[in-house]
């Protein structure tokens, strides 16, 4: 058993996670609440993941961030690396990947959210912020959780962008889905099963503990 | 409340399915011109090839097909994932392993074809970086001891037969330990090869038979391993048992033993298991 690799996909999921959190939040409020007539064009950037192959953001990343393109030179300059073979890499990556699977349900939730009540705190004098962190992210809560839970779930399963742009290094970019296919291609399949068997039952009860104890989490079925 | 535009549904329905039937049309249309080159009376081959063997095999695929109108579907990939593949029932004819015991190892488990396991090549593996890099590689191992080196890439050792001749000769050769660190894996040979040419590795070690083949030979440097620092990387392959064409695969087995298919592996780079009487021979 690799713990080493189950504890890197789990902090991996665990970043993204808080990123998607902090980031997807706003873009999520500017996306349900813009009357920008164009906005429709933002709205199909961020839900482009879902509908492209991993193999299309390892092949930029890869391509347009390596040290032979303008952008990755700029971004070796900033930071004294590129991008493939980090963890910085993994985790830009893996937050494009999975950016519609927070920002959907944020938007979902946000739009669930009465406007009267909304518009009622606006009038009592509360600033878009204030009313922003006391009335509408109170109240559609269960769509935050659900993108939280989303992008955690969606980059531990991660697979494809990480095998074209990791290297496969222990402790830095390979990730528990990498070791599995690794003991597999090695023929190892005890090994591979009794990973296999942990991430299976990992990701059961944490689904399960969030659908227990958030009846409403997963708004993707049942709408608030 | 809420200004949006909407265009009429069916409007964008007609859009997506007009776009789907025009990605359609464009894909069946050039399966039907390479269909159409070499589909006669023995019908399809399908291949399983090591990466080490991405652009041999095409040439050999295109001459065979030349030659016996047989057409070769050909899937590239590591030998390590193949072998797990036709154990599990992939639908392959021929099996060409970049490592023998392989093949070896279907033979014994009854999925190939009995004694139909044949050594076509011995591979060899070279330091290889893009030209103009600072990375000077003629000098052999000794240039990887340059700290300014970030990224070495190999193929993985751990499944991977490229990655563990070379794994074996960077430790023969004594700088395992300094570049340790710095090895990022390939998946296959054609992967760790691809982390060189695009830069994002500073040098690699890759097969010979990439690093001569057309498509990277102009653009970059290699320095060939001394074969006394790993085991000989002996590449097999075998007519599958459960082969849906066994006679196109047969076909394919006795073309490769060609004196024709010899000489395009030896412009590759492959040693000849004829030419090398000390080979131990499957």
């Amino acid at each position: 058993m690799n713990w080493q690799a189950i504890a890197l996909s789990l902090k991996l999921a665990v970043c993204v996670a808080a990123i998607l959190l902090a980031a997807g939040l706003p873009i999520a409020y500017w996306v349900t609440f813009s009357r920008w007539r164009w906005k429709f064009l933002i709205e199909a950037i961020v839900a482009l993941p879902i509908v492209l192959p991993p193999t299309v953001l390892g092949y930029y990343i890869l391509m347009g961030l390596g040290p032979r393109h303008a952008g990755g030179r700029i971004w070796q300059a900033l930071f004294g690396h590129t991008l493939p073979f980090t963890f910085a890499g993994l985790l830009v990556a893996s937050v494009l990947y999975s950016l519609p699977f927070a920002v959907q349900p944020f938007s979902a939730g946000f739009e669930a959210v009465d406007r009267r009540l909304i518009e009622a705190s606006w009038t009592l004098g509360a600033s878009r912020l204030e009313t922003f962190f006391r009335v509408i992210l109170p109240l559609s809560a269960a769509g935050a959780v659900t993108g939280v839970v989303l992008s955690f779930a969606h980059t531990i399963g991660e697979f494809g962008v990480v095998l074209m742009v990791g290297g496969n290094i222990p402790g830095v970019t390979r990730t528990v889905s990498i070791d599995i296919y690794d003991q597999v291609q090695a023929a190892n399949y005890d090994a591979a099963n009794r990973t296999a068997l942990i991430l299976l039952l990992f990701s059961f009860v944490v689904l399960a503990v969030i659908y227990g104890t958030n009846r409403r989490a997963l708004s993707i079925w049942r709408r608030p | 409340m809420r200004k949006r535009i909407y265009a009429a549904p069916w409007v964008s329905a007609c859009a997506v399915l007009l776009a789907v039937a025009l990605l359609y049309f464009l894909s069946t249309e050039s399966v039907n011109a390479r269909q159409q080159a070499g589909s006669k009376a023995c019908g399809t081959v399908t291949v399983a090839a090591a990466s080490d063997l991405t652009y041999a095999m095409n040439e050999i695929a295109a001459n065979f097909q030349k030659a016996t109108g047989c057409t070769v579907r050909l899937s590239l990939g590591s030998s390590g994932n193949f072998l797990t593949q036709i154990e599990n029932g992939a639908p392959f004819d021929v099996f060409f392993s970049a490592d023998i015991s392989y093949p070896q190892k279907l033979e014994a488990m009854g999925l190939a074809a009995p004694g139909s396991t044949y050594l076509y090549g011995i591979g060899k593996i070279v330091l290889w970086t893009r030209k103009g890099s600072r990375v000077d590689v003629t000098q052999g191992f000794s240039a990887l001891r340059d700290s300014s080196i970030e990224k070495i890439s190999i193929a993985n050792p751990a499944h991977a037969p490229y990655g563990r001749a070379a794994e074996e000769a960077l430790r023969q050769a004594g700088v395992y330990e300094s570049v340790k660190s710095r090895l990022v894996l390939g998946e296959n040979i054609s992967q760790a090869a691809e982390f060189v040419e695009s830069g994002n590795a500073d040098v690699g070690i890759v097969a010979l038979s990439l690093a001569v083949s057309p498509a990277m030979k102009d653009k970059g440097v290699s320095w060939i391993i001394p074969e006394n620092l790993y085991t000989p990387i002996q590449q097999g392959m075998v007519v599958v048992r459960a082969a849906a064409n066994p006679q196109a695969a047969q076909q394919l087995l006795d073309y490769v033993k060609m004196p024709a298919t010899a000489a395009l592996l030896e412009r590759y780079g492959f040693a000849l298991p004829s030419k090398i009487p000390a080979a131990r021979k499957p």
